[in-house]
């Protein structure tokens, strides 16, 4: 392979038989993690469910006042994002250093967009006294503690979303500054690959996000 | 196993599924269709990150025991919330 | 290779000295026994709680410790061994030093992410540690809700998130074990021809990777509700407080599977070693593994029969706990078979096992008692079930790996350990562990409940005597300590195969060299093959 930069490209690890298998590990260890993943928001998605079937006319109250344009804008933001990441590990796997490194930027620079969408509409919620805990209130017919509970989910899963968007984001610095200094070759580019599921991953939460959480009861008259 | 190489172009046409799932998505949640609202929201999701995982993640072109694992992990989390749920469906069976 | 050369020569004891080697070691062999010495700590810890638990319930009037104290003791003796020495135990400290010997590797998949797993429990550890010694927490292992989220006043935070660290240290090492599994075994070495600890802890980390998570998720849930009081559980605010035991038993239940899955397959190893005899019905034994850890997953409302679940679901559950003690019957039947007609050596390792499959079967047996509705309604939360666990987790879990330790502690350490005092503490654990638990069955099923430090004196015989057996089991427990740091530096020395047994384990010197074995082997017979003489292995 051919590099400009002094660095050697990594290679094989002691404890595998070939860059094949290595290869193949990696990605199995990370679809592995990432089940872990399911199963952590998993979680949040069953109480979810449940407490949507008991309080329904309270999350569709807490749903209405979520903004669906930067809820939708935010969706395309992370799908965009996805593909620069796709086409990243693509840029790997055929060797391009610096497109490599560009891809990888472009994606963080689409999370932290994604992430200011969030500070705004967060930010928009503590004005209206929709934060859970001693703080909130709630004027409407609905009962309080039904819309807090929306609000209890809407935070725990959106904030834990983006919590892992803030340490994927660190985790494309390093990678991002890996790739310019050329590790990475056709032949092992597994830590790209691996964050690219990663970051897949969390844009699949999203997509389920988005529709439970913005677009609840939006078919209602008036 | 050979590494696939995904071709540019099928990317931008999962990328562009992707965002008109998201606008039907938008689209249909102000139609009155009542129970079906939700079915066609999760239906949606379910097809858009069924394209993430199969193309972006490259799942199509993965091993058997990599697809069993995605499948698994779904099918766990259906454990989780089909059992839980059968015991809240059914605490009204019983008339007190 | 010359046994005698392997002691000589370089092993992965002496090939690097100094602190630093170990701390930073990547070799799982090292960090089996960096685990080891964490899980040695809380045992003791957890013991300890035992003891004054015990002591306190040798008299009827509650006069040795402040009820809220006695709460705070039940808890972090659950705490400490649940989560910092069952879980790990086996598969952290045998498993990891074993599997990649066991199928030829050279290590595992991640070594780094390996040696982070320690550092990690290590952490988690430090945490529960810290919370013991401001107070320790009192709401039970359990931690369940609202009393966890709202009225409790210690350390529950900082308790959870030693947990909450934990797990990942668990998930990592399952991680590890399934892709070293799949991907790195010796060429010739299919599926059928791993031995059955290797199995075992293929099944164990399924469970690991599948149920932890869904406990870290809860635990965050409790810390939220009581850092932000927020109502996720509360039924003041809208929230179920059945809710968390569904999340909580949903890892909680596949757990105590996480936790007896390595030990059978350290059974498996030891009956087939001390009969001499292949292990009958293999792929029963196998798919056994497998069953119990996906039918494990669909049973945890067997502990919320009580809790105003629907009585439906109660049905539900209660049919299938029955049809995950099958396979574990199957296990049992079929190590019993293994046994009959083989050719049986007394020695320590074999006393464990004899021990484990008949308390295990007693254990798992008022198991399925506990899993038929109408008797759990009369026997739920009194000592019949603290009975039962103890019965799985002790006679079971904790003698399945004093018997692994006592068989692969020459290959670990290289030493030979005293005969005698190994079998008379063997005895004395079986005896012991026998006269503290069997009384709790009978306790709880007149009605004595758990959790309660106090009592009516008709019960204190039965409580005597179980203090008692505590007391002889601790003896138990204290006297292997003591031999096996002797042996390490006055043990005989030990060859590369003392019990004669078959595996690639025993096929490298003792202890074997970092990178396990001079030349990768390569298999071509089936795991148990003892119709040829050890020694006589084709290792390529």
């Amino acid at each position: 392979m051919s590099s400009e930069t002094t660095t050697r490209a990594w290679g094989l690890d002691h404890q595998f038989d070939s860059l094949e298998q290595q290869r193949e590990a990696s990605f199995l260890g990370m679809w592995i993690f990432l089940v872990t993943e399911i199963m952590f928001f998993g979680g949040l998605f069953a109480a979810y469910i449940l407490y949507r079937w008991y309080n329904h006319d309270g999350f569709v109250a807490g749903s209405h006042e979520l903004d669906v344009t930067l809820g939708a804008f935010n969706t395309a933001v992370l799908i965009g994002s996805s593909l620069t990441m796709a086409l990243a590990v693509w840029a790997a796997q055929v060797g391009r250093r610096k497109l490599t490194a560009l891809y990888i930027l472009l994606t963080i620079a689409l999370g932290l967009v994604f992430l200011g969408v969030k500070v705004i509409e967060y930010r928009a919620k503590f004005e209206h006294h929709l934060f859970p805990g001693p703080g909130f209130e709630w004027p409407g017919p609905e009962p309080a503690a039904s819309v807090e509970m929306f609000f209890n989910l809407y935070f725990l899963m959106t904030g834990l979303h983006a919590l892992h968007m803030i340490i994927g984001i660190g985790m494309l610095l390093v990678l991002a500054w890996l790739a310019w200094r050329g590790v990475f070759s056709p032949e092992n580019h597994n830590l790209v690959e691996g964050m690219g599921l990663y970051w897949h991953f969390v844009d699949i939460v999203w997509i389920f996000l988005f529709p439970l959480l913005y677009l609840l009861g939006r078919n209602a008259g008036a | 196993m050979a590494e696939h190489v995904t071709p540019i172009r099928v990317y931008i046409l999962v990328f562009l599924a992707l965002m008109v799932g998201t606008a039907i998505t938008v689209g249909v949640a102000y139609l009155h269709l009542g129970p079906l609202n939700d079915l066609v929201a999760m239906a949606i999701a379910v097809t858009k990150a069924t394209l993430v995982v199969l193309y972006f993640m490259h799942v199509r072109h993965s091993s058997r025991l990599t697809k069993i694992t995605v499948v698994a992990g779904f099918l766990w989390l259906a454990i989780l919330v089909g059992l839980l749920l059968s015991d809240y469906l059914t605490r009204g069976f019983l008339s007190s | 290779m010359s046994e005698r050369q392997g002691l000589r020569s370089l092993n992965y004891l002496n090939a690097t000295v100094g602190l630093k080697s170990w701390l930073l070691t990547k070799d799982h062999k090292r960090i089996g026994i960096l685990y080891l010495i964490g899980i040695t700590l809380f045992f003791f810890l957890g013991g300890a709680m035992a003891v004054l638990i015990r002591l306190e319930l040798a008299t009827p009037a509650g006069d040795l410790v402040q009820p809220d104290t006695y709460n705070r003791l039940f808890t972090m003796h659950g705490v400490m061994m649940i989560f910092f020495f069952l879980i790990p135990s086996i598969p952290a400290v045998l498993g990891n030093f074993l599997i990649p010997l066991m199928i030829g590797a050279k290590d595992l998949a991640f070594p780094k992410l390996n040696l982070a797993s320690w550092y990690i429990y290590m952490i988690g550890g430090g945490f529960a540690l810290w919370a013991m010694l401001n107070g320790g927490v009192d709401t039970g292992w359990t931690f369940y809700t609202p009393f966890s989220t709202t009225f409790s006043n210690t350390y529950v935070i900082a308790t959870a998130l030693g947990i909450f660290i934990l797990g990942f240290s668990s998930i990592l090492t399952g991680l590890n074990f399934v892709v070293t599994i799949h991907r790195m075994r010796a060429p010739g070495l299919t599926w059928f021809r791993l031995p059955l600890f290797v199995w075992a802890h293929y099944a164990t980390s399924l469970i690991q990777i599948l149920g932890t998570p869904v406990l870290a998720i809860t635990i965050l849930l409790v810390a939220a509700e009581r850092l932000f009081h927020i109502g996720i559980f509360d039924p003041a605010l809208g929230g179920d407080p059945v809710l968390f035991q569904h999340l909580f038993w949903f890892y909680s239940h596949p757990a105590v599977y996480i936790m007896v899955l390595p030990a059978m397959g350290v059974i498996s190893e030891l009956v087939t070693a001390f009969s001499r005899k292949r292990v009958f019905g293999y792929k029963l034994i196998a798919f056994s593994s497998i069953a119990i850890a996906v039918l494990g997953f669909l049973v945890w409302g067997h502990h919320m029969f009580l809790s105003s679940q629907s009585v439906y679901a109660g049905v539900v559950f209660s049919v299938l706990s029955m049809l995950v003690a099958v396979p574990s019957a199957v296990k049992v039947f079929n190590w019993t078979a293994t046994l009959y007609q083989g050719s049986i050596s007394w020695d320590t390792p074999m006393l464990y096992a004899l021990g484990f499959i008949g308390l295990f079967t007693i254990g798992g047996l008022t198991g399925v008692m506990l899993a038929t509705l109408g008797i759990d309604i009369h026997v739920h939360d009194t000592y019949f079930v603290v009975a039962h666990f103890h019965y799985i987790m002790v006679g079971g879990a904790i003698m399945a790996y004093l018997g692994g330790m006592h068989f692969w502690w020459p290959k670990i350490t290289g030493r030979l350990y005293p005969a005698f005092w190994s079998k008379l503490s063997a005895l004395m654990v079986f005896v012991g562990f026998n006269l503290t638990f069997f009384p709790q069955f009978v306790l709880g099923y007149l009605g004595m409940p758990r959790r309660y430090h106090a009592y009516p004196e008709e019960f204190q015989v039965l409580n005597v005597m179980s203090s008692a057996g505590a007391t002889v089991l601790g003896v138990g427990y204290l006297i292997p300590m003591v031999y096996f740091i002797w042996s390490m530096r006055y043990g005989k020395r030990a060859s590369s195969n003392p019990w004669g047994a078959v595996g690639l384990e025993w096929q490298t010197p003792s202890p074997p060299p970092t990178f396990n074995f001079v030349d990768s082997p390569t298999v071509d017979h089936e795991a148990y093959d003892y119709t040829v003489r050890p020694g006589d292995q084709k290792v390529a």
